[in-house]
């Protein structure tokens, strides 16, 4: 067992900068809120139209062809791989081109560090607004689901939720990351490239992840948006989920180590 | 109001600062001056508890800092190098928006509000996008946004660079006003003339430690002679290796042009008349004189 003060305790600390956590993110998120209030509508259209048309067109067209996928139409199967996918960008998105724009371009977290606010807080309240982001994307989708009828049971339903904060806590503190070590923002297509297209081919979101070869579905459990999907899906059709604890505990601790990388990263970037 | 004591700061094998010692006094306007890189902004930074010195103390408005660096700024109002107003906002939103984050509740950034609009003379551009602002209006935008939670000390990182004589006259203007209702200033700037105009003490810095440290009178009267008589034109090179040094105290050449410090002109002045090719120019010798002889005249870049 490490005790806390082993050497090697004290260098991961050193290199991690532990975050120091207060409430006084919470007008950096209000900040971001006023921003996005001024031009909601045509952002929420914006950003579900692109989900909305895969799911629906996929859903009926391809649908129609197929017999039942993971014992459920295919519409079933797809929505609920929709959910934890356009959280997913959503969250992403948010951290990635507009947290790129407030640090980079615009500067605005300069700004606000001149106030008692550290970069510990301005990037708590960037994370939170992606959660914030991701949970105004999932809902519109269990939205649709509710309207056409997909779900097993309404109230266990509701448990998706949650489960959507937690996918956009995943997923704002990874491309947090990214956000730290970009250049400009054509650096980011690699993320999308590498990382993101990829989880949405491997982890579930428009087939069953046993369709894969075994060694990729060795990786594909890795994957955080697997977890995501294996917590939405089960909730969609109405049965409780496997492994909840496992799935839960995956997508906070891809989280939450993004975004202490990211803080470590990006303090090096901007104070020094 | 600011105390530092042996502030030492390296990057890598850089010395940014090696053992800065300073004192503001409340109330007091104070400048920075030194050539680019001489370590302004870096001890901004530093004040501010932005980043962490190597060695050395810091107490700024009664709170030490780094380790009270929160506090510290809640009594600190900031103007940057460069603009970072928030473009998403309108001019009257930028002031709200910088309220909420020194904690403070709606109703009391709308009580300031209006009184920081007419003092940054946006009064008629409270809706305006931050876009539509000339240099010098983002500026005083800025040192209103800087003034929103009221603190007792300013730090002005080179406020009046990029704008026209006209607005810097206004950022002066707003500048003196400042002190007259006691607040404490500490301004880098690069202009001697504004150093001279607004700071009642200013300190030069040179390689990460001061070089000279007083009221801008009195460098000039300790550090250089009175007057300057600035001589150019055709025949200088014969006319310096003939004349110079037997009718000044001390002569320098810079590019084409040679300046005598001396006690009294006349006597160059004099001699001047038996030149006719050569020009001149008599002045008072000024802050500019001091810190180009204490800091050297080679560009630095």
């Amino acid at each position: 067992m490490f005790s806390s003060n082993s050497p090697g305790v004290i260098y991961v600390i050193r290199l991690l900068h532990l975050p120091q956590l207060s409430w006084r993110f919470i007008p950096v998120w209000h900040r971001n809120y006023l921003v996005w209030k001024k031009l909601a509508i045509p952002a929420i259209l914006g950003n579900l139209a692109d989900p909305m048309l895969y799911m629906l067109g996929l859903g009926y067209g391809l649908g129609s062809l197929l017999p039942d996928v993971g014992g459920m139409p295919y519409l079933t199967f797809l929505a609920a791989g929709t959910v934890a996918y356009s959280t997913m960008n959503a969250a992403t998105f948010e951290v990635l081109y507009s947290s790129f724009s407030r640090m980079h371009v615009q500067r605005t977290w300069d700004a606000i560090m001149n106030a008692p606010l550290t970069l510990d807080d301005v990037m708590l309240g960037e994370l939170t607004w992606a959660v914030t982001k991701s949970l105004l994307s999932g809902l519109a989708i269990l939205a649709v689901i509710w309207g056409l009828g997909l779900f097993g049971n309404f109230w266990m339903t509701l448990w998706i939720i949650p489960v959507v904060a937690m996918v956009g806590f995943c997923f704002g503190g990874m491309g947090l990351v990214m956000n730290a070590v970009s250049p400009s923002y054509d650096f980011f297509l690699y993320y999308f490239s590498l990382v993101i297209t990829p989880m949405v081919l491997l982890c579930g979101v428009f087939f069953p992840v046993t369709q894969l070869p075994e060694v990729v579905q060795h990786v594909s459990a890795w994957l955080p948006l697997t977890h995501a999907i294996d917590l939405v899906r089960p909730l969609v059709t109405g049965t409780v989920p496997d492994a909840i604890g496992l799935h839960v505990a995956a997508l906070l601790i891809y989280g939450s180590l993004g975004y202490v990388i990211a803080l470590t990263l990006t303090r090096r970037r901007l104070l020094k | 109001m600011l105390k530092v004591r042996g502030l030492t700061k390296k990057y890598g094998d850089t010395e940014v600062l090696r053992g800065l010692d300073l004192t503001v006094r409340r109330g007091e306007c104070f400048g920075l001056l030194g050539p680019n890189g001489a370590g302004k902004t870096t001890t901004l930074r530093l004040l501010l508890g932005l980043i962490e010195p190597d060695s050395g103390s810091i107490e700024l408005a009664g709170f030490s800092v780094p380790k009270h660096a929160r506090e510290a700024r809640m009594k600190v109002g900031v103007v940057p190098q460069m603009d970072n107003l928030d473009p998403d906002f309108s001019v009257r939103e930028n002031l709200f928006a910088y309220g909420r984050y020194f904690g403070m509740e709606k109703s009391a950034i709308a009580a300031r509000v209006p009184h920081l609009l007419e003092f940054a003379g946006l009064a008629n551009k409270a809706d305006a996008k931050i876009t539509q602002l000339s240099g010098g209006m983002k500026r005083r935008l800025t040192l209103a946004r800087a003034l929103v939670h009221d603190p007792d000390i300013l730090f002005l990182d080179e406020p009046t660079t990029g704008l026209d004589p006209q607005a810097r006259h206004l950022i002066w203007q707003g500048l003196r006003q400042l002190i007259a209702d006691g607040k404490t200033i500490v301004l880098t700037t690069h202009f001697m003339d504004e150093a001279e105009r607004l700071t009642d003490r200013l300190a030069i810095l040179d390689h990460g430690c001061l070089v000279a440290e007083g009221a801008p009178r009195a460098l000039i009267e300790s550090h250089i002679e009175p007057v300057v008589v600035e001589v150019f034109g055709e025949g200088l090179a014969d006319w310096t290796r003939n004349h110079a040094a037997s009718l000044c105290q001390r002569f320098e050449t810079v590019g084409e042009t040679l300046f005598c410090y001396s006690n009294n002109a006349d006597t160059v002045i004099d001699a001047l008349k038996h030149a006719p090719t050569l020009r001149y120019l008599h002045r008072p010798s000024s802050l500019e004189d001091v810190f180009l002889k204490l800091t050297g005249r080679d560009l630095r870049d």
